[in-house]
C-alpha cells in the first residue's frame, strides 16, 4: 500500500471539510451576500397563502384536505372525474362541469401537468435503467470469453447493490435537502409539490427564519444553508412516502447506477467479486455527496449566488455528476488493481482483443437509445418542451462522436476499429450530457466531434502510462465527462435556464430579456470558471474518495484475483459458471 | 494401412470431401486448426497496440486408407485442394499399426 498517497488523500479529504469554513469566512469578508442570496430570495416553497391552493407549496391548513407527503397522488391538483355515477345520497359522484369554478378548473389542469411530468420522468427513467444492459454488453464484448460470465455478472449485480444502497442512504445524502436549494423565481417542483418534504440537511452557515418586523434572525433554522453539504432526510425512504418523491427517487437512482457500472469496465478481468460487492454498496457515497453539491442544492450549485460564478456549477444531465465521477473512480480502481497479466511486456502494449464485437455494437445502440431517456428526462418535465432540443443535441453529439472517431482513425493511417467507433459515439453522448439543454445544434456537433477525437487519443494515452482500461471507460466517461462539464461554460447560448440555481443578474436580463445559462462564446466568462471549479472538485473529491476506499476495501477482502484465477479466467473460480461452457475457450494471454 | 493428415483451406473442405467420396473413401475426421507455414501473418492495430495475426485458421482432414489406395487418394486431395497460392496446405502420411471398429470389434483392413 502506498502509504504516502493514502496520507495525501486523507489530508485532502480533511482539508476539504476544514477549508470550506475558511473560504466562506474570506468570501464574507470580501463581498456582502449577493442580492439573490438564498436567505433573502424567495424560498422554493412560499408560505401558505389562503388565495393559493395547497399544492402550490405542498402545505395545507385544513386537516380534512389532502396533505403532503401524499402517497396516492390525490393531493397534486385534483384529477378530473368524468364519472356519471351517483353516490348514496343520489348526488353526482363525479364532476358536474357546469358547476365548476375557475379554481376547480385550474386544479384539474395542474393535476394533468404533474401527471405528464411524472409519466415522462418515469418512462425516461425506464430507458436509463435499460442502459444497464447496454453497459453489460459493451463491457463483456470488449473482454475475453473466459471472463464473460464474470463481467456480465458484475454489471448485473451493480444494479441491485446500487439500488439498495441508494434506498438505504444515497438518496437521503444527495436529495434530502433538495427543496432548500437555490432556484429560479417562479420555480415549482415539476413532479408535484410533495418534494417539499426533502428539507433537511447539513451545511455551513445555516439560514434562520426572520422576525417579520425587525428582520432579525430568529432561533429557528429554515433548513437551508449558504453552503449545502449533504441531505439528511429520507434514509430508507423513511417518512417521505409521497408520489412525487418516489418519481424523483427512481429517476435519480437509475442515474446513480450508471455511475456505479462505469468502473466495472475499467477494472474488468481481474477484479475479485467479493471486493466488487462491497464497492457496489459503497459507490452511492461519493456519488450522492457530489450529486448533492451539484444537483441537490449544495455548494457547487450555490457558487452562483455565493461567489458570482455564472449560474453556479451547471450540469444538466450529469457529464460531471455521473460520467466524470464514474470514470475517475474507474481510473483510480484500475491504478490500484494494476494491469491485466500480459498486457504490458518489455515496454510494449500487447493487445487483448474483444471477444464479441457484435455484442459491443448492439450494447452501444442500447446505450444510445437509453440516452434518449438520460438527457431529455433530466428536465423532470414532459411539459418542458425544451426536451425536443435536448433530444436533437443528444443525437447529433453521439453521431458526431462516432464519425469523429472514424475520421481520426483514418487520419492516423489506421483501420476503423469497431470498438473505437463505439467509444467515439459514447464519448459524444457523455460530452453532450451536461450542455444538452443549453447549446445550439452546431455546438452539439462540435462538442460531440471533439469528444470523438479526444477519446481516440485518450485511449492511446492511458496505455502509454501503463494504466490498463479494457473497455476505454476512463476515456469515454472520465475524460469526456470533464469535457462535457467545461463545454457548458463555452457553448451555452443563454436561451434556456433563466434563473438556474437562483441566479438572476439584472445586466443580463436587460441585455437579453432573461438570464439563461450562458458560456464564454456568448459573453459570460464566469460560467466557465464555475465549470472549471466543478471539474476540479470532481477530480479531487473522486480521486480521494476512490483511493481511500479501494485501499481500505483491499484490507477487508483482496481487490485482485490470484494469478492462476486470472490466467484461467474468472468465470468458473469466481462465479461457478462459465459464460460459454460448450466452447473450448482459450486465450493467448 | 496409412493415415493421411491433410491441412487445407477452409473453403476447400466441401470440394475435397466430395472428391474423396467419389474415390470410394467413406469416412473422415475433420478438425478446425490454426497454424502457419510460409504463409506468414500480418500486423494489425487494436486500440493503439500492434497485433500480429500469425496463426491462420485451416481445416485438418484425417483419413485412413489401405496402402494400395494411398497414391490415388493423395492425388485427389492435391488436385482439389490446390489454388496455386501460398497457403494451400500440406499432407502428412504416417504408417498405421491398427484400426478397430468399436461396434463390431473388427480390426485391420476390414475395419477401415
Amino acid at each position: 500500500m502506498n502509504v504516502r498517497l493514502l496520507g495525501w488523500c486523507s489530508v485532502l479529504w480533511l482539508g476539504f471539510t476544514l477549508a470550506i469554513p475558511l473560504v466562506s469566512q474570506a468570501a464574507d469578508d470580501k463581498a456582502p451576500p449577493a442580492a439573490t442570496d438564498k436567505k433573502d430570495a424567495p424560498a422554493a416553497a412560499p408560505a401558505s397563502d389562503t388565495k393559493l391552493p395547497g399544492y402550490f407549496s405542498g402545505t395545507s391548513d385544513d386537516p380534512k384536505k389532502p396533505t403532503w407527503p401524499d402517497p396516492t397522488g390525490g393531493a397534486a391538483g385534483i384529477w378530473a372525474t368524468p364519472s356519471g355515477a351517483l353516490d348514496k345520497d343520489g348526488k353526482p359522484a363525479g364532476d358536474v362541469p357546469s358547476d365548476l369554478k375557475t379554481g376547480d378548473l385550474y386544479d384539474r389542469i395542474t393535476h394533468n401537468l404533474f401527471s405528464i411530468n411524472m409519466v415522462w420522468c418515469l418512462i425516461a427513467g425506464f430507458l436509463v435503467m435499460f442502459m444497464q444492459a447496454g453497459f453489460a454488453m459493451v463491457e463483456t464484448g470488449l473482454c475475453r470469453a473466459k471472463n464473460a460470465a464474470h463481467t456480465m455478472s458484475m454489471n448485473f449485480l451493480v444494479y441491485p447493490l446500487g439500488c439498495i444502497a441508494f434506498w438505504a442512504y444515497g438518496f437521503a445524502l444527495g436529495w434530502g435537502n433538495w427543496n432548500n436549494g437555490p432556484v429560479a423565481p417562479g420555480w415549482y417542483s415539476a413532479l408535484g409539490p410533495g418534494t417539499a418534504v426533502l428539507s433537511s440537511g447539513v451545511g455551513l452557515d445555516p439560514a434562520y427564519e426572520k422576525d417579520a418586523k425587525s428582520n432579525d434572525d430568529l432561533s429557528k433554522p429554515t433548513g437551508a444553508y449558504k453552503y449545502g453539504l449533504m441531505g439528511t432526510k429520507g434514509f430508507f425512504l423513511n417518512g417521505i412516502d409521497d408520489v412525487s418523491v418516489m418519481a424523483l427517487f427512481f429517476f435519480m437512482m437509475v442515474f446513480m447506477d450508471t455511475t456505479a457500472t462505469i468502473p466495472t469496465g475499467a477494472m474488468a478481468e481481474r477484479w475479485a467479486t467479493k471486493n466488487f460487492i462491497i464497492y457496489g454498496l459503497w459507490v452511492a457515497l461519493p456519488y450522492c455527496i457530489y450529486a448533492n453539491w451539484v444537483w441537490g442544492g449544495g455548494w457547487l450549485a450555490q457558487a452562483g449566488v455565493n461567489w458570482k460564478l455564472g449560474h453556479g456549477a451547471v450540469d444538466f444531465a450529469g457529464s460531471g455528476v455521473v460520467h466524470a465521477m464514474g470514470g475517475i473512480i474507474g481510473l483510480v480502481g484500475a491504478c490500484v488493481l494494476g494491469a491485466r497479466i500480459g498486457k504490458y511486456r518489455d515496454g510494449k502494449t500487447i493487445p487483448i482483443p474483444a471477444h464479441h464485437i457484435p455484442m459491443v455494437i448492439a450494447g452501444t445502440f442500447i446505450l444510445a437509445f437509453g440516452w434518449f431517456g438520460f438527457n431529455p428526462g433530466s428536465t423532470l418535465a414532459g411539459t418542458d418542451l425544451r426536451i425536443s432540443v435536448v433530444v436533437v443535441n443528444t443525437m447529433l453529439a453521439g453521431t458526431a462522436g462516432a464519425l469523429a472517431a472514424l475520421v481520426t482513425l483514418y487520419a492516423k493511417g489506421l483501420k476503423p476499429d469497431p470498438s473505437m467507433l463505439c467509444n467515439g459515439m459514447l464519448a459524444g453522448l457523455v460530452a453532450i450530457t451536461a450542455p444538452c439543454a443549453f447549446v445550439d445544434s452546431w455546438a452539439a456537433v462540435v462538442i460531440g466531434g471533439v469528444a470523438g477525437l479526444l477519446v481516440v487519443f485518450s485511449v492511446f494515452f492511458w496505455d502509454k502510462l501503463k494504466i490498463d482500461d479494457p473497455v476505454g471507460a476512463i476515456s469515454v466517461h472520465g475524460v469526456n465527462g470533464l469535457w462535457g462539464v467545461l463545454s457548458v461554460g463555452i457553448f451555452a447560448n443563454g436561451k434556456y435556464g433563466a434563473g438556474w440555481n437562483g441566479v438572476v443578474r439584472d445586466d443580463w436580463v436587460k441585455a437579453s430579456g432573461s438570464d439563461g445559462v450562458r458560456g464564454i462564446l456568448f459573453g459570460d466568462a464566469s460560467q466557465l470558471y464555475a465549470q472549471a471549479l466543478d471539474c476540479f472538485v470532481v477530480i479531487v473529491f473522486g480521486v480521494a474518495m476512490a483511493y481511500v476506499w479501494f485501499k481500505i476495501s483491499n484490507l477487508i477482502t483482496p481487490i485482485r484475483v490470484p494469478k492462476e484465477v486470472e490466467i484461467e479466467g474468472l468465470d468458473l473460480p469466481e462465479m461457478g459458471a462459465m459464460g460459454y461452457p460448450e466452447f473450448i475457450v482459450t486465450s493467448r494471454n | 494401412m496409412k493415415k493421411i493428415e491433410a491441412i487445407i483451406r477452409h473453403f476447400k473442405l466441401d470440394d475435397v470431401k466430395k472428391a474423396l467420396n467419389e474415390t470410394g473413401i467413406k469416412g473422415m475426421t475433420v478438425t478446425e486448426v490454426r497454424g502457419f507455414g510460409r504463409q506468414k501473418g500480418h500486423a494489425e492495430m487494436y486500440r493503439g497496440a500492434e497485433y500480429v495475426v500469425d496463426f491462420i485458421p485451416k481445416i485438418k482432414i484425417e483419413v485412413v486408407v489401405s496402402s494400395d489406395q494411398l497414391k490415388e487418394v493423395l492425388a485427389t486431395i492435391c488436385t482439389t485442394a490446390k489454388t496455386g497460392q501460398v497457403g494451400d496446405g500440406k499432407i502428412f502420411v504416417t504408417d498405421l499399426s491398427d484400426v478397430i471398429r468399436i461396434r463390431t470389434g473388427e480390426s485391420g483392413e476390414p475395419a477401415i
